[in-house]
């Protein structure tokens, strides 16, 4: 297969839409006309017109497009990246988090920091869990290699503080107690996806 | 005598408190109405509906750092901003602005001093405002002033020539300057107008007006996105606010003129008393100069000098001498 077709850098020249403008006048008497027949036309105020339908819209119609920020929030695209969260069992409101440690290991922006230990039930606990947000790139890899969705990007993207680890560190991150009935799964990174019963297919015995 | 004196005083007092306190509400008006056009909000958060926000604005500009540039002219340059506002004060004088009234037996002229030649008074007044840019730009020390006051000089010298042609029909029409005989000649209702003898004289008055406030589609001595911000450049604080309380009480001597001078002035206009109508003329002109901003876009100097002298003064001159044919015959 020859290169050619890659390197044509002249991309979109095809379908161009040429605007019908007409000729421009090169004589005297052709720029004098074209003025005189630009002024009777009124043109102007076609856009003086297209303001004040705006501005009539806008005070009488209810198409005002101004939010008032920190009273009124947009809402932002379930997969946005911004500030993790640490999510909880359903059941039992014990955290998801089992201390594999692939989320530190696979942040490359090196701002995990995880310490685990085996508490009285031979289950491993998480003794301590911080995100450096100096470093974190939110670049979603942790929650897309997190086994048992237990760490998320959240919604929070406010993050203006005098201390980054007011942010940073475990029990931040995680869903209060209290508030467990209202934890909602998340549906970005990493998540499993809506039709994810339809895509399951049987193992054949004889594999 | 003393009582004239007294009350030529208190007249004056009263126009500059008025008209300056008018000045900064026009520059909120003109938040809002741009806001509007462009369907947003303006400003909402200082007082009900944002309508503190000039005070704020105020405190703001008098509580800057009057900062004078190295190497500037230190005398013109603190004495020019006074020249803008000072010559748009002045240009109210001679400016009727509403019919007379009975206040406490006495009968009151709201008119400074009814000069006999008033409208040539007004116009030179705010030709001679134009020496503020001028001057400002000039001795700031900066190239941007310089280039704004270059811009003054070229739009000065176009659009005066318009403005004084164009209200010469009208006034060999009345046959005086003063604004008070141009509005008694109206004095007959709407068919008695003179935009409707004068119409091509009101456009081109109307053009020239808008060249005479610096106000988009003329606003070329300021324009931020081609000479940052013209003459108005170095300045800061109540020296810049001095600039624009002029330009905004220029804006309002416009509405005012046009209003007098083609639609009647302070007339009853039907049963509509004559100072409300005139206070609704002048709100319109100033609600138009608002609406052309955040209509049209502003044009190149060269543009500008290309209107005025090869198309609005040839007009203009036209409208002259048929006036003038018409009524010799």
């Amino acid at each position: 297969m020859s290169l050619e077709q890659f390197k044509d850098r002249n991309v979109g020249t095809q379908n161009y839409t040429m605007l019908d403008l007409g000729e421009s006048p090169k004589t005297g008497w052709g720029k004098f006309k074209q003025v005189a027949k630009r002024s009777v036309k009124l043109e102007l105020f076609t856009g003086l017109k297209v303001t004040f339908r705006e501005m009539i819209k806008a005070l009488f119609m209810g198409e005002m497009h101004t939010t008032k920020y920190p009273f009124e929030k947009l809402p932002i695209a379930p997969r946005y990246r911004a500030i993790h969260e640490m999510k909880r069992l359903l059941e039992s409101g014990h955290y998801r988090c089992i201390g594999c440690g692939l989320c530190e290991k696979i942040c490359i922006a090196d701002c995990i920091r995880m310490d685990t230990r085996y508490d009285e039930n031979q289950r491993k606990e998480v003794s301590e869990y911080t995100i450096n947000f100096g470093r974190c790139i939110f670049c979603g890899y942790c929650a897309e290699v997190c086994p048992e969705l237990a760490i998320v990007h959240g919604g929070r993207y406010e993050n203006a503080s005098e201390q980054r680890a007011s942010f940073a560190l475990f029990e931040d991150m995680l869903t209060p107690l209290d508030q467990l009935t209202q934890q909602k799964e998340y549906p970005g990174f990493g998540a499993v996806s809506p039709d994810a019963d339809k895509k399951i297919k049987k193992t054949p015995l004889a594999y | 005598m003393d009582g004239y004196i007294i009350a030529t005083v208190i007249k004056a007092i009263l126009v500059l408190a008025v008209i300056s306190a008018l000045a900064g509400f026009g520059t909120y008006l003109e938040r809002k109405v741009l806001a509007f056009m462009q369907r947003r909000l303006g400003p909402m958060h200082v007082g009900p509906y944002g309508l503190l926000q000039l005070v704020a604005d105020g405190i703001k500009l008098f509580t800057k750092e009057d900062f004078i540039p190295n190497n500037a002219n230190r005398l013109i340059f603190m004495i020019a901003p006074v020249i803008t506002a000072a010559t748009a004060f002045i240009a109210l004088a001679a400016v009727p602005m509403l019919p007379e009234f009975e206040l406490f037996g006495i009968t009151v002229r709201p008119i400074v001093s009814d000069l006999n030649i008033g409208i040539l008074f007004v116009l030179g007044m705010m030709a001679a405002g134009l020496y503020g840019p001028l001057l400002a730009g000039v001795a700031q020390h900066n190239k941007w002033g310089l280039l704004g006051a270059a811009r003054t000089a070229v739009q000065f010298l176009s659009y005066e020539v318009v403005t004084g042609l164009s209200i010469l029909a009208p006034i060999m029409i009345v046959g005086s300057l003063s604004l008070i005989d141009f509005n008694n000649y109206q004095a007959g209702g709407i068919g008695e107008w003179l935009i409707w003898k004068q119409p091509l004289a009101f456009i081109l008055f109307l053009i020239a007006g808008f060249a005479e406030t610096n106000r988009t589609p003329f606003d070329l001595l300021e324009h931020e996105a081609e000479v940052v911000s013209g003459y108005a450049t170095e300045y800061s604080g109540m020296r810049w606010g001095m600039f624009f309380i002029g330009e905004y009480a220029n804006m309002i001597t416009i509405g005012f003129l046009a209003s007098l001078v083609f639609f009647g002035g302070f007339n009853d206009w039907g049963f509509i008393p004559g100072g409300l109508a005139i206070l609704l003329k002048v709100s319109f002109f100033f609600f138009l100069m608002l609406w052309v901003r955040a209509s049209w876009p502003h044009i190149r100097p060269d543009q500008l000098m290309w209107l005025c002298w090869k198309v609005l003064m040839p007009l203009a001159v036209i409208n002259v001498t048929v006036t003038g044919f018409v009524m010799m015959f």
